[in-house]
């Protein structure tokens, strides 16, 4: 195509007005990177934590944090009775302990934490006071890259960022040159329509590349996260995954003539999803009732499909299915969007 | 294409918005080769009109011709033909100049180079300015840099200069001229009445989505009747009765018209009607501030067919 044409020139407009915008690279790039920083550092896997135990003051009080103390992974504080509800309830001790003839566990029964301060806390008590286990255990400790948080979180950053960048992209930019009357003014002149809405979309694939590598090549380096599939199937699902929200984007843009009016409609579309899909935990974590509607999702679709390839090396065709869904929301968006697009 | 070519021509042309009329049955033609101007206040239906003929609006009832073709069926080849600057477009903020006029030219088949436009707007030192950095004088000229890129035969531009400072405004109507004696048709619309008095060749004047009146500005301004006016307000607010026909009676005056305490008069001979007007009011002992006379313009037109300016001041 020669450089001159239309369609060049339209989607040459549209990459550099973007990468004109310090603003528009940092949502793009610099923002997914920071957050996987930040979520990496603040979940990374450490040495199982310190449990700190309040142990009431009173008689044997002492001797009791004594002997809570020889046990490994437990740190006994012995603090006033009020102090000891108080640091319970803000979650600064996982449990209570009371000596006594009977001893008593105060805790919170409903929280992980105290739970397993509960386990630990009675097997080092009764252990120092004579407990013998029936039979010797041994444990094996081993930490799997790609079961740790920050491989379940990178392919969740880079679907999320594929929502937004394809939403943002497309939409606000679409809303934006219509609010300007800068659609008007094009379709004064002989410009093509199809011209028009192709640029935007190839901009966006330009900007998918470079997305897609710097994430994911961010996580292989800083964190070591794996990448067991293969990567052009990889690139394949993201390519669709970008699509799917490009007609998204270009359906809530369709109509709208304010870029506020943009801008809530998309909230209102991703804000379900940032929480729904399985970006930052897994959406297993919803009722059963809901995981129908959930997995209908675009965003979940695509998470599913990137992880499946990324962690556990799936094949194309066994990841056909969130794939296809992702392919039917975004070729249904589009030719909606066609249909009731405004163009003045 | 001949002088006598008709370049637009739009039958009872009608269109409705929920509860407004905004064009009541117009009827236009333009000749090829010539500025048409449509003036009026604002709210009087030219942008309306305009974007009618530019295919961007449907109409509700009428017929348009535009260069021998209708919307229907040849939309694509009248695109290639028109130049259009809409009212207030704003253009992309980051690209540079020479990129927009880029861009807008190869929509177009056949038309100018980029280095030629830039010539004839006089943009050439900021083609690589970014359009948000422009002036607002830059930015229409942009604007018309974008129309003429495709070498249109007929020029559309709505308010091309309003909001300018006088030398951008001037440095605008230059260019049109420059297009004009190249051979283009132009239609343009304004509320500056001496814009269309220096560029237009006929005007058509618009109110409330009708031609009230049509012609050369030479022969608006002489269907008053005169070719001056006279305007006085009185020192005492205007309490003092002075009847509109008693000074209408004076020689040399053709009409008097009263707006508050400010008087205005149509006038033939302004050597006569002066002193005319002075001695009637020594006569009836009112005291005059502040007298004006000037030559008739399209504005005094507009007065004396609506009673109202054609701007809000």
């Amino acid at each position: 195509m020669k450089a001159h044409h239309p369609f060049v020139q339209l989607t040459l407009a549209r990459f550099r007005e973007q990468l004109r915008q310090p603003e528009v690279l940092f949502w793009v790039f610099g923002f997914p990177l920071l957050l996987a920083v930040a979520l990496g550092l603040a979940f990374r896997n450490r040495p199982p934590d310190v449990i700190r135990v309040g142990v009431e003051a009173g008689a044997h009080a002492d001797s009791m944090a004594a002997l809570l103390a020889q046990a490994r992974g437990l740190r006994p504080v012995v603090l006033s009775p009020a102090d000891a509800a108080d640091q319970l309830r803000k979650g600064r001790v996982a449990i209570v302990v009371v000596p006594g003839d009977t001893v008593v566990y105060r805790y919170d029964s409903t929280r992980t934490e105290s739970r397993m301060a509960r386990l630990a806390t009675d097997d080092a008590l009764q252990r120092a006071l004579g407990r013998r286990d029936p039979r010797p255990v041994v444990d094996q400790k081993k930490m799997e890259k790609g079961s740790r948080y920050i491989d379940f979180l990178i392919p969740g950053l880079l679907g999320l960022n594929l929502m937004g960048t394809g939403m943002w992209g497309l939409g606000y930019a679409v809303v934006d040159a219509r609010k300007k009357k800068l659609m008007k003014r094009l379709l004064a002149s002989p410009m093509r329509k199809s011209h028009y809405l192709l640029s935007f979309m190839a901009a966006r694939l330009t900007m998918l590349g470079p997305e897609v590598v710097l994430l994911i090549g961010f996580g292989m380096l800083a964190f070591g996260v794996p990448m067991r599939g293969s990567v052009g199937s990889f690139l394949l699902v993201a390519l669709i995954g970008a699509m799917c929200f490009a007609g998204i984007g270009l359906l809530t843009a369709s109509r709208a003539r304010t870029t506020e009016t943009a801008n809530g409609l998309m909230n209102l579309i991703m804000m379900p999803m940032w929480i729904l899909s399985g970006v930052f935990f897994s959406s297993a974590n919803f009722p059963a009732a809901m995981q129908p509607f959930i997995k209908a999702l675009p965003l979940t679709a695509l998470n599913d499909a990137l992880r499946a390839v990324m962690l556990d090396g799936a094949s194309l065709a066994s990841v056909a299915g969130p794939v296809a869904i992702c392919a039917a929301w975004g070729v249904a968006s589009f030719v909606i969007a066609l249909r009731i697009f405004r163009w003045l | 294409m001949s002088t006598s070519a008709i370049a637009i021509s739009c039958r009872a042309l009608v269109k409705r918005y929920k509860d407004v009329t905004a064009v009541a049955g117009l009827d236009l033609e333009v000749r090829a080769g010539e500025c048409f101007g449509l003036l009026g206040p604002n709210g009087a239906g030219k942008t309306t009109t305009v974007e009618m003929l530019e295919g961007l609006l449907a109409h509700d009832e009428g017929d348009i011709e535009i260069l021998g073709m209708r919307w229907d069926g040849h939309e694509h080849a009248l695109r290639e033909r028109l130049g259009v600057a809409l009212q207030e477009t704003k253009l992309a903020d980051r690209l540079t100049v020479a990129e927009v006029i880029r861009l807008f030219r190869s929509f177009y088949r056949r038309g100018r180079t980029v280095e030629e436009v830039l010539d004839v707007v006089e943009l050439g030192e900021k083609r690589d300015a970014w359009v948000e950095k422009l002036s607002g004088g830059q930015r229409q000229r942009l604007a018309i840099a974008c129309a003429l890129v495709g070498a249109p035969d007929l020029l559309f531009l709505d308010e091309p200069t309003t909001g300018l400072d006088p030398q951008s405004r001037r440095q605008l109507w230059e260019i049109v001229a420059a297009f004009k004696r190249g051979g283009g048709t132009v239609v343009l619309t304004t509320h500056y009445m001496e814009e269309a008095e220096r560029l237009c060749d006929r005007v058509a004047v618009m109110d409330h989505g009708k031609v009230i009146a049509l012609g050369s500005p030479r022969e608006l301004i002489a269907s008053l009747g005169a070719d001056h006016i006279v305007e006085f307000s009185l020192d005492d607010g205007g309490a003092e009765p002075l009847p509109e026909a008693a000074l209408a009676a004076l020689p040399g005056v053709k009409a008097a018209r009263r707006d508050g305490p400010r008087f205005s008069l149509t006038v033939t001979e302004a050597h006569r009607a002066v002193p005319a007007l002075m001695l009637e009011l020594e006569r009836r002992g009112v005291e005059m501030t502040e007298l004006v006379t000037h030559h008739a313009t399209l504005e005094d037109l507009f007065l004396s067919l609506t009673g109202r300016h054609l701007r809000d001041e």
